[in-house]
């Protein structure tokens, strides 16, 4: 099965090659995400899988309306949005019409302005937003454009299946929230006041508490405070080296409750927690990894790591942005008018590889989809992260998360 | 009362860390006259170091083994390195360990990459050694502190009792004068430099696992050691000492307690603006004592600064 899988993806990368060689150009996607300084590792790994769903779903399969492939072509932002707006402007003089951008919602808030701006002085070279990763749940609502699609579930959508989650369970009568000190931080400890609240109004939040961003060298006093609090679940939106900071030192000094946490997994975080996060941290998301939740799935993974060895698939919803963008295109039978691709994009329902449905909803062009609460575990796991043996595991699945949610998006349609 | 306990330790614990960190740096600023921003650099390649042993030879080979190789490492760059740069003066000694500090974050990134590393506590070590009302101290806690203490008395032990620490000290105020006794000072100079890394690589391979292994760990520390021996006394090892357990526990206090500016303000007979929202004081009511915790210790530094230039311990002026 896999042999004659990755028989038939080289024989039509090599036909597809020679095919793009011949035919018309190829439709470009640029990827502006940071790709050196401190947030690298995770910009490039978002790139190789753009660039991995391209080639495997897209042009091994013979591109897309008379055989036009994906190019995938990486701009560094360096994380920042002013040198984002330069390599938009960049990627748009190249003649590119799709932009994909995902780490950080500061970043994704300047290019959804910036696009829309271009996109109305300039009708004849527009371009569309393709947002993989951005959950400022404002980029869907009061800031939200036509030209822009997230393919994510918001910060609101992953707080509501932590709270659900949290909801159900009897046992927890007291919960902490703790995150770092800035917008993202901010926007996940009050998004879990409120749907506590309105779910489970007699848990009592015993702490919640902000500490500054990449500066705590060590964790053990918040740590201390959680335990003493009594504290039967803990929900944070940390990442990076606060979350491993955080979690570690929580486990460490005697707390065995779950964390609920939205990033922490992959980029050597699995590998680091190990042991230690087994039977505590639990991750909302997107997309199943373990068990995989469909063959074509498995031989995806699979394929990924025979070219990256040491890469993980930690954002599925990747493969949806290529799939769902392929369709939209078919469907509008170009790829150089964007309103009708976006018209096609709009309201479209797609079957995901990693299992569900993903519904582009019209209103807002924010993606419905099931949302899982997963667990870090080393049991039963098929897929492991950072080759460490652990990786995360569904237990729980809200299906098509907050379909019927209500949005403030008030959109100008060209 | 019983967390008081617990916050005393846990402040003992990162005040000693500090204190291996800051013991090398404020001995190598009283040899040569200039701080080496490298310093936190060695810790952190101490700590990549041993991980990389630990792979092979477990932990305890790490230990012993990682803190000799940046002990080299530091006495290769200060033959080599420093010296050549010293004739120029003050100013480029700074840029030389600045530019290296840089250039052992990018090799680090280049070998181990970006990602965190799977450093972790050896499996003997990894119970709860007590604890107090419920909160669990762990049994690396301890050993940690046991280390620390262990090398605060032989460090002391060699530099006040025996020969060698008396040359060295006698170098370090009159070099020229023991240079004509017949010692090889430049020697010394090297081997303090050496010592004074191999104490920032102990604090490195025992520090990498409870607080991550990865390229930013030698920046979030680099700082707050210089402030250590500034509040300390350049070049004094009690005033490190002393600096290092005040900062420590000024930091894990602040962290513990919900102190709160409002609370404060209200007591010397201020009034909350209200609505708070529209009020700009705003930020200063809201302050809370968790989230100024980390830049406690720096306004300590102004203070020390202002009132008491040499620090608490320190013989010259900074």
């Amino acid at each position: 099965m896999r042999k004659s899988f990755k028989l038939g993806v080289s024989a039509a990368l090599a036909l597809a090659i020679s095919a793009a060689a011949g035919l018309a150009e190829n439709i470009k996607i640029a990827f502006i995400d940071p790709l050196s300084g401190p947030f690298a590792s995770t910009g490039t790994n978002g790139l190789h899988q753009f660039e991995f769903a391209a080639e495997t779903m897209v042009n091994a399969n013979g591109g897309v309306l008379d055989g036009q492939m994906f190019e995938v072509v990486g701009f560094d932002n360096k994380i920042s949005p002013k040198e984002s707006l330069i390599q938009l402007q960049v990627a748009i003089d190249q003649g590119i019409r799709f932009i994909a951008q995902g780490n950080s919602s500061g970043v994704a808030n300047a290019l959804t302005e910036a696009i829309d701006k271009h996109n109305r002085r300039n009708p004849d070279d527009r371009v569309l937003f393709l947002n993989y990763a951005a959950v400022d749940p404002a980029l869907t609502n009061d800031k939200c454009n036509f030209w822009h699609f997230r393919f994510d579930a918001n910060a609101d959508i992953k707080m509501d299946a932590i709270t659900d989650s949290i909801a159900a369970n009897e046992e927890i009568k007291k919960v902490y929230v703790i995150g770092q000190d800035y917008s993202f931080g901010k926007a996940v400890a009050s998004a879990a006041v409120r749907f506590l609240g309105e779910k489970r109004p007699d848990i009592e939040i015993v702490g919640n508490e902000l500490h500054p961003i990449g500066k705590v060298k060590d964790f053990t006093p918040y740590s201390r405070k959680i335990v003493a609090s009594d504290a039967d679940a803990i929900i944070t939106g940390n990442w990076g080296a606060d979350m491993l900071g955080l979690g570690k030192s929580i486990v460490e000094n005697g707390y065995t409750g779950p964390i609920y946490t939205y990033y922490a997994a992959g980029s050597g975080i699995t590998a680091a927690f190990g042991e230690t996060g087994k039977g505590t941290i639990r991750l909302v998301g997107e997309g199943q990894v373990n068990p995989p939740a469909s063959d074509s799935a498995a031989d995806y993974y699979t394929a990924f790591k025979e070219k990256y060895p040491d890469g993980n698939v930690d954002q599925s919803r990747i493969t949806n942005v290529i799939g769902m963008l392929a369709q939209a295109i078919n469907e509008a039978g170009t790829a150089d008018d964007v309103v009708a691709v976006a018209y096609a994009l709009e309201g479209m329902e797609y079957e995901s590889m990693w299992g569900g449905t993903v519904l582009m909803r019209e209103k807002d062009h924010q993606a419905i989809q099931n949302v899982h609460i997963h667990e870090h575990t080393d049991e039963d796991i098929a897929f492991d992260y950072d080759n460490s043996g652990f990786g995360i595991k569904v237990v729980k699945t809200v299906e098509m998360a907050a379909a019927e949610s209500e949005t403030t998006c008030n959109m100008r349609r060209p | 009362m019983d967390l008081v306990l617990v916050n005393l330790i846990d402040g003992l614990v990162t005040g000693l860390l500090l204190f291996m960190l800051s013991a090398g740096l404020t001995l190598i600023f009283s040899m040569m006259g200039v701080l080496n921003f490298a310093h936190a650099s060695f810790y952190m390649l101490g700590a990549y170091f041993a991980y990389q042993i630990s792979l092979a030879f477990g932990f305890w080979m790490g230990l012993l083994i990682a803190p000799i190789m940046v002990g080299l490492l530091g006495a290769g760059v200060e033959r080599y390195g420093l010296r050549r740069v010293h004739q120029y003066g003050h100013v480029p000694e700074l840029i030389f360990t600045f530019g290296l500090a840089l250039l052992i974050e990018e090799v680090v990134q280049f070998i181990w990459g970006k990602n965190q590393m799977a450093y972790d506590i050896p499996e003997v070590l990894q119970f709860t050694a007590f604890s107090i009302a419920g909160n669990s101290i762990p049994a690396y806690k301890i050993f940690m502190i046991f280390i620390s203490i262990a090398i605060f008395i032989g460090l002391l032990y060699v530099l006040t009792r025996t020969r060698i620490g008396m040359i060295i000290q006698a170098a370090l105020s009159y070099p020229r004068t023991v240079e004509a006794l017949g010692h090889n000072v430049p020697l010394i100079f090297m081997g303090v430099f050496g010592v004074g890394t191999a104490l920032a690589g102990v604090a490195g391979v025992i520090a990498g696992p409870v607080l991550g292994t990865f390229p930013g760990m030698a920046f979030v520390l680099g700082s707050i050691v210089f402030v250590t021996i500034v509040i300390g006394g350049l070049g004094s090892l009690w005033g490190a000492l002393v600096a290092s357990l005040l900062i420590g526990w000024l930091t894990t206090f602040s962290k513990a307690y919900n102190l709160r500016m409002e609370d404060f303000l209200t007591f010397i007979g201020f009034s909350r603006p209200d609505p708070i929202w529209d009020s700009a004081w705003r930020d200063l009511w809201t302050i809370t004592s968790p989230q100024v915790a980390d830049i406690l210790p720096y306004i300590l530094m102004i203070l020390i600064l202002i009132f008491r230039p040499y620090g608490l311990f320190g013989k010259r002026d900074v």
